[in-house]
């Protein structure tokens, strides 16, 4: 209480605090490259051209940025509500066995039905295998953290047993499942625009990305906007006063979890609909845990989710660049430097936090007794 | 002005505390500018001022929580540096919080003992302990028994326990920081006579407090504080209530507002036989019965910590009953009967909660999304799938005017408001829609005097109209100034209902601690 520093300015607490996050950041990941006998300057180029500048290399940006937007809101949706959905992988899993299932039932239909049935499919499958903690929670008082953590073990038993079991391709020896019916199909973006007389590289970005970005549009609407959105939040700063306010807490509690698994269940239009175009064993790569990191750096906020997608998005792409033209620099050097963008603007998100707020109410000089 | 004159003994005597020019800013907030405070060894000390005056900011001060960012502190005459509160202990200046700080499992020695154990077992250390306690409660008589487990004590007894703990380090300055506002008025009674004990026995008292009342009663001399800074220094003896309201409040005030003459007519809410049992099967309200009729306020009375809690939240629907029923304007409530705070608010009810930073408000919410608390789906947010944004901001603009919250600004948090004028918030909220039952509770806890008579004068227009009020408060004065009958809680149960005329402060302090009229009257 006593040492208490200033509040941040809102700009700099949006703004300002995560660029010296993401500084501190880089600059240690630049010293461990030192050591390693690279120049981290250079490295820092060929990660930026890769992600950004080289053929392609935007097209796999924003494919990445697409997952980390999806597993971001389902984080961020949870969080407006208080609560810690770690469940995103699960839920993402479980999204893609969903888009599956509707895709093959809806084979023979034309692909303007079938498409948005399918996209229904995976965002309702997630959405139910993020009501089960939900409800845990809301009337049972199972901690999410705890229970969302187990549902991502029991959603890879469930998708190890169904890939090398019911679901497994006649005649394949690895797990995945038949290819899904081509009516099912997302389109990939360099496809659309050649349609529109427009060559750009082909890389495996697809119309997904344009529901990601309307997903955030939703999210915002719905957080900020709606009477749900109020509730959620409501529920979330202060469960005792929504419960005054008439607002039926467990039940909001409940909703939040099935949005937020519904978001994270889109995962699946990417990664399956846009292009595997099949189910296969672990296709949600950690997407899922990443997406928490996403959501705390985005404080929660589409503008902020998107970003920090794009930025994850980018050392995913320009870290596999990293790893092709260095020969010391591993595929784990790459995993360290997401690990210390986490730890910065995650774990350690308010560390800079109070010498920032005195080194800035410094230069905003005390005004006269403004008290009461 | 100037501090000439001595109060008690010791003419040439030191100060027992002095604080000269001690400012102190939480960023762009000063809290406390260039305060001068002397006190005198051996007086009874009062400082008075609205919440948010900034008393409790110069305590922690004193006492070391809060380091000074000017000025100096002096303690016999001797200049200090305080930096913890082991410093100011060290210096002889002990501490009962507004907030106990005691473990409820442990005995009135363990207790007591916390924090000088001693060493490695607790023999030693225990022996000192009791021997101290012994020591104290002759010396100051103050009656306890050590072996007692304190959650056993009633709520004067622990202050009692809490006090011996600031004196066992031999301090000879005492603060006290609101300390009556649990009490009965017997209890405060008590608090009292132990005080003066004290201050006959050479030991300086700062008490800190809201209520003029006490100040009046027992303190030698008083320091006022507005905004941060000392505005007068009076003798006791010198002054009136009237006049330390007015340099409290920077204008004149109405300490009691005019009781309106009352016509209730019919009855709009009542309750029968009401119980309430918590989840862990203990009895927390029995056998209430009580009827309010429009035009009327029934005030209920009683230490806090008597069932008035859990007797709102079951009229308000956010806990079930479990026995008897209630009736809202002809709908009737009983144990099996669906109901939550929506369906009760449907009714017609409408409800100042306790606690406005749990229940009321909704600190991290903007203002107009607060004014909208509970309302959320009415037209004031709209008619349509989405908020009406516009609608929302005219409501809180227009509700801020016509009560008169300052900063009139629907977008700044709720909680960087003033007490005074978050509890506005909450209370434009629920009056304006037009109640025709009104559930209150505390109106005016942690409000400045200005604020406490337009609250009050709110009150009474609404129950002019035909509103039936059910009013809780631990202010005894409040309840007395407002009700026209008054219901006395006692550990759950109703102790009996007086007509406003017939009751005085001697009677309800007598039936608060669970007498019955009769009794109390004889």
């Amino acid at each position: 209480m006593s040492k208490s520093a200033p509040p941040l300015p809102r700009w700099a607490d949006l703004f300002l605090l995560p660029l010296i996050n993401l500084s501190a950041a880089l600059f240690i990941c630049g010293l461990v490259v030192l050591a390693i006998g690279e120049n981290p300057i250079e490295a820092l180029g060929v990660m930026l051209k890769g992600a950004f500048v080289y053929s392609g290399g935007l097209g796999y940006t924003l494919y990445y940025t697409t997952n980390f937007i999806f597993t971001g809101l389902a984080v961020a949706t949870a969080f407006h509500a208080m609560l810690f959905n770690i469940g995103g992988e699960g839920q993402a899993y479980l999204g893609g066995l969903g888009a599956a299932l509707v895709a093959f039932a809806a084979g023979s239909l034309p692909g303007i039905i079938a498409l948005p049935l399918a996209i229904a499919g995976a965002a309702v499958a997630g959405a139910c295998w993020g009501v089960i903690p939900g409800y845990l929670q809301a009337k049972r008082g199972s901690h999410i953290v705890i229970t969302t953590i187990m549902f991502n073990f029991i959603a890879a038993s469930i998708m190890v047993w169904l890939l090398a079991g019911p679901m497994l391709e006649p005649n394949q020896q690895s797990p995945q499942s038949a290819p899904l019916p081509g009516s099912s199909h997302l389109p990939k973006i360099h496809e659309i625009l050649d349609l529109l007389g427009i060559q750009i590289t082909s890389s495996p970005l697809n119309a997904s990305f344009l529901l990601a970005i309307v997903a955030l549009c939703v999210f915002w609407v719905l957080i900020w906007r709606t009477r749900l959105g109020y509730a959620i939040r409501a529920v979330g700063q202060n469960p005792e006063a929504a419960h005054y306010a008439g607002i039926n807490v467990p039940r909001t509690i409940i909703i939040a979890m099935a949005i937020a698994g519904g978001f994270a269940g889109l995962l699946a239009t990417n990664e399956i609909l846009g292009i595997s175009h099949r189910v296969i064993l672990n296709y949600t790569a950690g997407y899922g845990f990443t997406g928490i990191a996403v959501a705390l750096m985005g404080r929660n906020h589409p503008i902020g989710i998107f970003l920090a997608a794009l930025l994850f998005g980018a050392l995913y792409q320009g870290g596999a660049e990293l790893d092709f033209e260095f020969q010391s620099i591993t595929r784990e050097m790459v995993l360290l430097i997401q690990g210390m963008i986490i730890l910065f603007s995650g774990a350690l998100a308010y560390m800079f936090n109070p010498p920032l707020a005195r080194f800035i109410a410094r230069f905003t000089a005390p005004k006269e007794v403004a008290r009461g | 002005m100037p501090f000439e004159e001595k109060i008690g003994s010791g003419a040439s005597a030191p100060l027992a505390l002095e604080l000269r020019g001690v400012s102190k800013s939480f960023g762009l907030i000063l809290a406390n500018r260039n305060i001068n405070l002397a006190i005198r060894p051996g007086t009874i000390h009062g400082i008075i001022g609205e919440n948010g005056a900034g008393k409790s900011t110069l305590m922690n001060i004193v006492y070391g929580m809060h380091t000074r960012d000017e000025g100096e502190i002096l303690v016999a005459g001797a200049s200090v540096d305080m930096r913890s509160s082991a410093d100011a202990i060290s210096h002889g200046i002990g501490m009962v919080h507004q907030h106990f700080m005691l473990v409820p499992t442990f005995t009135v020695l363990e207790n007591v003992m916390l924090g000088t154990e001693g060493g490695m077992l607790l023999r030693e250390g225990r022996q000192a302990a009791r021997a101290r306690i012994v020591e104290l409660s002759e010396q100051y008589n103050l009656v306890i028994n050590p072996d007692a487990l304190v959650r056993d004590l009633n709520v004067g007894q622990r202050q009692r326990v809490e006090i011996i703990k600031a004196l066992k380090g031999g301090a000879n300055i005492l603060i006290l920081d609101e300390p009556t506002g649990v009490l009965t008025p017997q209890e405060a009674e008590q608090l009292f006579e132990i005080l003066k004990v004290l201050r006959d026995q050479g030991v300086s008292v700062l008490l800190i407090t809201h209520k003029l009342a006490e100040i009046m009663d027992i303190t030698d001399a008083v320091d006022i504080m507005r905004q941060g800074e000392i505005v007068g220094h009076r003798k006791t003896s010198e002054t009136s209530p009237a006049e330390l309201a007015e340099l409290m409040v920077g204008r004149k005030v109405l300490l009691e507002v005019e009781r309106t003459a009352t016509s209730p007519s019919e009855v709009r809410f009542s309750a029968t036989n009401l119980g309430y049992t918590n989840s862990l099967g203990v009895v927390e309200l029995q056998d209430i019965n009580f009827e309010v009729r429009a035009g009327e306020i029934l005030g209920v009375a009683g230490v806090s910590g008597n069932g008035q809690t859990q007797l709102m939240e079951v009229l308000a629907g956010m806990r079930h009953l479990t026995a008897g029923s209630i009736n809202i304007l002809g709908t009737n409530v009983t144990s099996s009967t669906v109901t939550n705070p929506r369906i009760i608010r449907d009714l017609g009810l409408r409800h100042i909660p306790e606690d406005r930073h749990k229940h009321g408000l909704i600190l991290h919410f903007e203002a107009r999304e607060n004014m909208i608390l509970g309302l959320q789906d009415s037209d004031l947010a709209g008619s349509g799938f989405l908020m009406d944004q516009a609608a929302i901001e005219t409501n809180c603009r227009e509700k801020m005017q016509d009560y008169d919250v300052r900063p009139s600004e629907p977008s700044h948090f709720a909680k960087n408001f003033s007490g005074g004028n978050q509890q506005k918030i909450v209370i434009a909220r629920e009056f304006s829609a037009n109640p025709v039952v009104l559930l209150v509770g505390q109106p005016t806890r942690g409000v400045d005097v200005g604020a406490i008579e337009f609250i009050h004068k709110q009150l009474l227009e609404l129950k002019d109209a035909g509103c039936a009020i059910l009013l809780v408060s631990v202010e005894l004065d409040e309840i007395m100034s407002l009700s026209d009958r008054i219901m006395v809680l006692c550990d759950g149960k109703n102790v009996g209902i007086l007509p406003r005329e017939e009751v005085d402060r001697q009677t309800l302090g007598l039936m608060m601690a669970g007498q019955k009229r009769e009794e109390a009257l004889a």
